[in-house]
């Protein structure tokens, strides 16, 4: 929290002094002369207050934007977002993405993915064996997601085990659904297909 | 020394855009309050140490209902902040349970035995999941008023400054 106010401060600090260093100076008043109706003083208060908002803006949005690819360990490119899924589901053939479920049996049975198979935890060794069965009978270079949703992204004990164990034994186009929240909220509550039972 | 009070004035504005924005989209993904207020499910159910729990008998409190597991990392770290909750409106009327999904049981124990846990805890189901409309993520809180009904749904790690308010506002309804 500390560091977007130390940010917007000194870009406001800045644009204060910029604009006081290039005042009056020619370049600057021909600029200027686009506004002529405002007073200088209103002028450069108006400059430095709009430029500050974007600043302000262009932070938060930085802060509400899916997490940096930089500091996740799955990357970007290896994600799938629900959307994008969803219309994946549809094609046919091997454009049609294997969707594995590696999380609890619990949240699988109330909805899931239509099409998707069960795995289990692979972040226990039971699921992690199964996962492992499943494995050695899908080609290397099939398309194949995998997702949890148990907890929120940052957390989820089980994707990260599982994508790396698919890329170990040589999958080379596996992806992980991100899910920020949990599959409640990023997938069911957006109203994309879900399928009940074990 | 005008220059300095227009800086200022201008930070003030830009940190409080960048909270409203910032504010606005996580209160979207973390909380969402049901228009409808359904009524809370009435369960009896035996909780981890063998204790009978009617949550009928849970009539004019308000509940915390907390669905965790004690192998969801950021679950288990809000543990102790329900059980301050608990220990610190306990006596206005602030109940909390906790449900558990899917945890081994002799962690479960271990976990509750550590952290003295001063709640009921109970090991869930797909029927209590159910009952509360479906649970599809970790942690989950239900917030439930001293008339029975829903009245917020906390989805993934819980803004806990939020909650309390919440717990602040519900415990401040007369009882029935």
């Amino acid at each position: 929290m500390l560091s977007p106010c130390l940010c917007v401060s000194v870009v406001g600090f800045f644009c204060s002094a910029t604009i006081r260093s290039i005042r009056g100076k020619l370049l600057f008043q021909s600029h200027l002369q686009f506004f002529p109706m405002i007073p200088f003083s209103l002028r450069s208060t108006t400059l430095l207050l709009l430029t500050t908002v974007v600043a302000a803006l262009a932070l938060a949005s930085a802060q509400t934007a899916k997490p940096s690819s930089a500091a996740d360990d799955i990357p970007a490119a290896s994600q799938i977002q629900p959307n994008e899924l969803a219309q994946a589901m549809k094609a046919t053939g091997a454009q049609k993405p294997v969707i594995l479920y590696v999380g609890p049996k619990a949240f699988y049975a109330q909805a899931h993915i239509p099409g998707s198979e069960f795995i289990g935890p692979v972040g226990k060794p039971e699921g992690m064996d199964k996962l492992r069965a499943r494995a050695a009978s899908l080609p290397k270079d099939g398309a194949v997601v995998i997702y949890c949703g148990c907890c929120p992204w940052d957390h989820c004990p089980n994707i990260r085990p599982a994508f790396a164990e698919l890329k170990k034994a040589g999958f080379t186009k596996v992806r992980v659904l991100y899910m920020a929240t949990g599959f409640g909220v990023d997938w069911k509550d957006k109203g994309l297909p879900v399928a009940t039972g074990e | 020394m005008r220059s300095s009070i227009i800086l200022l004035a201008l930070g003030a504005l830009a940190f409080g855009i960048y909270l409203g924005v910032h504010h606005a989209s996580r209160r979207h993904a973390d909380v969402m309050t049901s228009p409808a207020l359904a009524a809370a499910p009435e369960l009896s159910l035996t909780d981890l140490n063998g204790a009978a729990l009617h949550t009928a008998s849970y009539k004019d409190k308000v509940v915390l209902v907390n669905f965790w597991a004690a192998w969801c990392k950021p679950c288990a770290e809000e543990v102790p902040q329900f059980i301050a909750l608990q220990k610190k409106y306990q006596d206005q009327g602030l109940r909390v349970i906790g449900f558990s999904v899917e945890d081994d049981a002799a962690e479960l124990r271990d976990f509750y035995r550590k952290y003295q846990v001063n709640y009921p805890v109970v090991p869930s189901d797909l029927k209590i999941a159910d009952a509360f409309g479906g649970v599809l993520g970790l942690p989950t809180t239900f917030v439930i008023g001293r008339d029975g009904r829903i009245h917020g749904k906390h989805n993934g790690a819980t803004n806990f400054a939020s909650l309390e308010r919440e717990v602040v506002a519900l415990l401040r309804t007369p009882q029935s």
